[in-house]
């Protein structure tokens, strides 16, 4: 294999449930050892996508490659990819150990060796202490390193990871993204992560397709899908943003088609700001919610326009707003996005 | 983003004393005093509920069981036919030590286990299709076509049995241009027999288990490399086994105590039921009809002894 091979390629890929079209014509290329998120709102196909990748689901139509391999045909076990799953499957009726050791030992390796391999499995999740317990007996955390160590001690091109934190509380899934991360410089494989939280694939992401009724609605590292939105369905998706519709565009800033602000690039004033570029207009305080690193504005710009405005707390706000003051919102010309000007079906604002 | 009307300043929202739509309180019925004393009564509830239950268990059940058993140690006096209540062990001895009892539980135990694994064998494809291949929609039909046996007579489903594997039958006219014959009436024929008619009764608790593994176990299975066989071995097999072994409790336990199909089916071949019949009946020896019926009680008790050092009852 070379370096110029994907990881993966998907070539037309669809795949049809009955009357439903739940993947529809993607095409994708990811590259070898790339951190990959497929992001979306639930039922636009990202999950399906990641079954067919792992050979759970037949396309209807389309090509999967893996490192060039045509592997469309195959089932889930000729497959070099391994998957950790939404509610992690582990075998309740077999130890920690054993459920890490299954894909060694279906493999045909002896007892010594795969439980040797799987020993170390767990230790890179900090886990060895536990290879004796049944899943039943561990925390949603721990059974998740586990599903972890399990798809990762067969050594896979690929790992595919469906919500794997999704069933855990806020803390603990941001000490796992960090692990995850950690895991997959370490590991140097591809990861391609389903989520359909938007902040935790741009915390994790070298890149991010952004899924929409079974298409890819854009394609990009976090910080082209933040800063420069194609659409208004991924500027309302990732991230929040005030929406400017057609007409809306065309009153405030002067320009055709749709447009979007993110919050914390508007500021609240008494007065206005002064400047090149800079676009002022008044307004009243809606509600003001202590968000306690911020502080989250809602204001009713004089046209009717409702936008939320994120304060930093810090130094140099002096004022505290409340609802019902009148208050100017002003924003830098530079940071309006520019969303095509065809009306989108997207999530309304 | 946000979606609420805009409040006017200054003016709370559902001040007190605001008109809202009332809602009706609660009214005060019998029945709800009734369930407010007996919420707060954990007792008198538990006595409620159990004690129509625990009196049939108790009186109809155990009290029999018991005079069965306490009944297998007296014995009938041969001039008069009275039972006497002088305490004896001479129908156990008769019982234990008679060759007819042992051939005749052997052959019962024989039965019984070719019954079994007969069930098994058919009962975990068709669970297995049934709970992991089939639709929902053709899911209840299955569910269905494997209950709608049980609401027919066991009677007529035993003679039609009986005229399948008659000499002129179906069964001969569908084998024999193969060169096969029918078994005719005995034992074979009170197998294939009793396989039918507890194949429902071993279906639907393995179909029930499968039902409880959940598919992204499998899925998981196949992913980590593990083909059909290691996958069925290895996880789906061990995550079934107490509902296997719940569906053999039935189909060994009902074969053990059968004496019509036998009677239908069977030829002249007797099993441990037949013997306890004619005991009462024809015999009129009740002590010792109770003793023969301790045979099966006693197999049955291990086999559930056995079953329970695997840990599979733990399960059920």
């Amino acid at each position: 294999m070379t370096d110029q091979q994907p990881a993966i390629r998907l070539t037309g890929l669809t795949k049809e449930f009955g009357a439903v079209t739940a993947v529809d014509h993607v095409d994708l290329e990811i590259a070898a050892g790339e951190f990959f998120s497929m992001l979306g709102p639930s039922g636009s196909g990202k999950t399906t996508v990641l079954r067919l990748i792992a050979g759970f689901e037949q396309p209807t139509a389309g090509i999967i490659e893996l490192f060039g391999q045509d592997v469309t045909k195959r089932a889930p076990f000729d497959r070099d990819v391994n998957t950790v799953f939404q509610d992690y499957a582990l075998f309740p009726h077999m130890s920690v150990l054993d459920n890490v050791a299954y894909g060694l030992r279906v493999r045909g390796l002896g007892r010594r060796e795969r439980n040797e391999r799987a020993m170390r499995a767990l230790a890179s999740v900090r886990l060895e202490q536990m290879a004796a317990r049944k899943p039943s007996q561990l925390s949603g955390g721990q059974r998740q390193r586990i599903a972890l160590a399990r798809a990762t001690v067969v050594q896979p091109k690929v790992l595919l990871l469906d919500e794997p934190l999704g069933a855990l509380d806020l803390k603990l899934r941001e000490q796992m993204q960090v692990e995850l991360k950690e895991i997959q410089r370490d590991l140097g494989i591809t990861f391609i992560f389903v989520t359909h939280d938007q902040e935790e694939a741009l915390t994790l992401s070298d890149r991010i397709a952004v899924f929409n009724d079974g298409r890819i609605e854009q394609l990009g590292t976090p910080a082209e899908l933040y800063e420069r939105p194609t659409s208004r369905f991924v500027a309302d998706f990732v991230g929040t943003s005030n929406l400017f519709d057609a007409e809306r565009s065309r009153d405030l800033l002067g320009r055709e088609g749709h447009h979007s602000v993110r919050p914390e690039k508007m500021t609240v004033t008494r007065d206005g700001l002064a400047g090149e570029g800079v676009v002022n207009v008044p307004g009243t305080v809606v509600e003001a919610i202590y968000l306690g690193s911020g502080v989250r504005l809602v204001v009713d710009l004089d046209d009717g326009t409702r936008v939320t405005v994120l304060e930093q707390n810090d130094r140099d706000r002096i004022h505290d707003d409340e609802r019902g003051d009148r208050v100017v919102v002003s924003w830098h010309a530079d940071d309006v996005v520019h969303l095509g000007t065809e009306v989108l079906p997207g999530i309304s604002g | 983003m946000t979606t609420h009307a805009p409040a006017p300043p200054g003016a709370p929202a559902n001040a007190p004393g605001q008109a809202r739509d009332a809602v009706p309180r609660p009214r005060r019925t019998p029945a709800r005093a009734a369930s407010v004393f007996l919420s707060t009564h954990p007792r008198t509830r538990l006595a409620l509920l159990l004690s129509a239950p625990l009196f049939w268990l108790g009186i109809v059940y155990i009290v029999a069981l018991v005079l069965l058993l306490v009944t297998a140690f007296w014995s009938v006096d041969s001039f008069t036919g009275e039972i006497s209540q002088t305490w004896t062990l001479d129908n156990i001895i008769t019982v234990v030590t008679g060759s007819l009892y042992q051939t005749v539980t052997l052959r019962t135990l024989g039965v019984a286990l070719a019954v079994t694994l007969i069930d098994v064998l058919l009962a975990l494809p068709i669970a297995f299709f049934m709970a992991k291949v089939a639709s929902p929609r053709m899911q209840r039909i299955l569910v269905i076509a494997v209950l709608t046996p049980l609401w027919a007579s066991y009677l007529v489903k035993a003679y039609a049995w009986r005229s399948v594997l008659s000499q002129d039958g179906i069964l001969e006219w569908l084998v024999a241009p193969f060169g096969g014959h029918t078994p005719g009436y005995g034992l074979p024929a009170t197998i294939i027999t009793l396989s039918y008619l507890w194949l429902p009764y071993v279906i639907l608790p393995i179909y029930a288990g499968l039902e409880r593994v959940p598919d992204s176990l499998l899925e998981a299975s196949a992913d980590l490399g593990g083909r059909t066989w290691p996958t069925i071995r290895l996880v789906v097999f061990p995550l079934v086994l107490p509902a296997i072994i719940a569906g053999t409790i039935f189909s060994f336990s009902l074969s053990l105590g059968d004496y019509i199909t036998v009677n239908i089916v069977g030829g002249a071949n007797q099993m441990l039921g037949n013997l306890v019949y004619t005991n009462v009946g024809a015999a009129n020896n009740l002590p010792l009809a109770s003793a023969i019926a301790l045979i099966p009680i006693v197999i049955i008790f291990g086999y559930l002894f056995l079953v329970r050092r695997t840990g599979a009852l733990d399960n059920l």
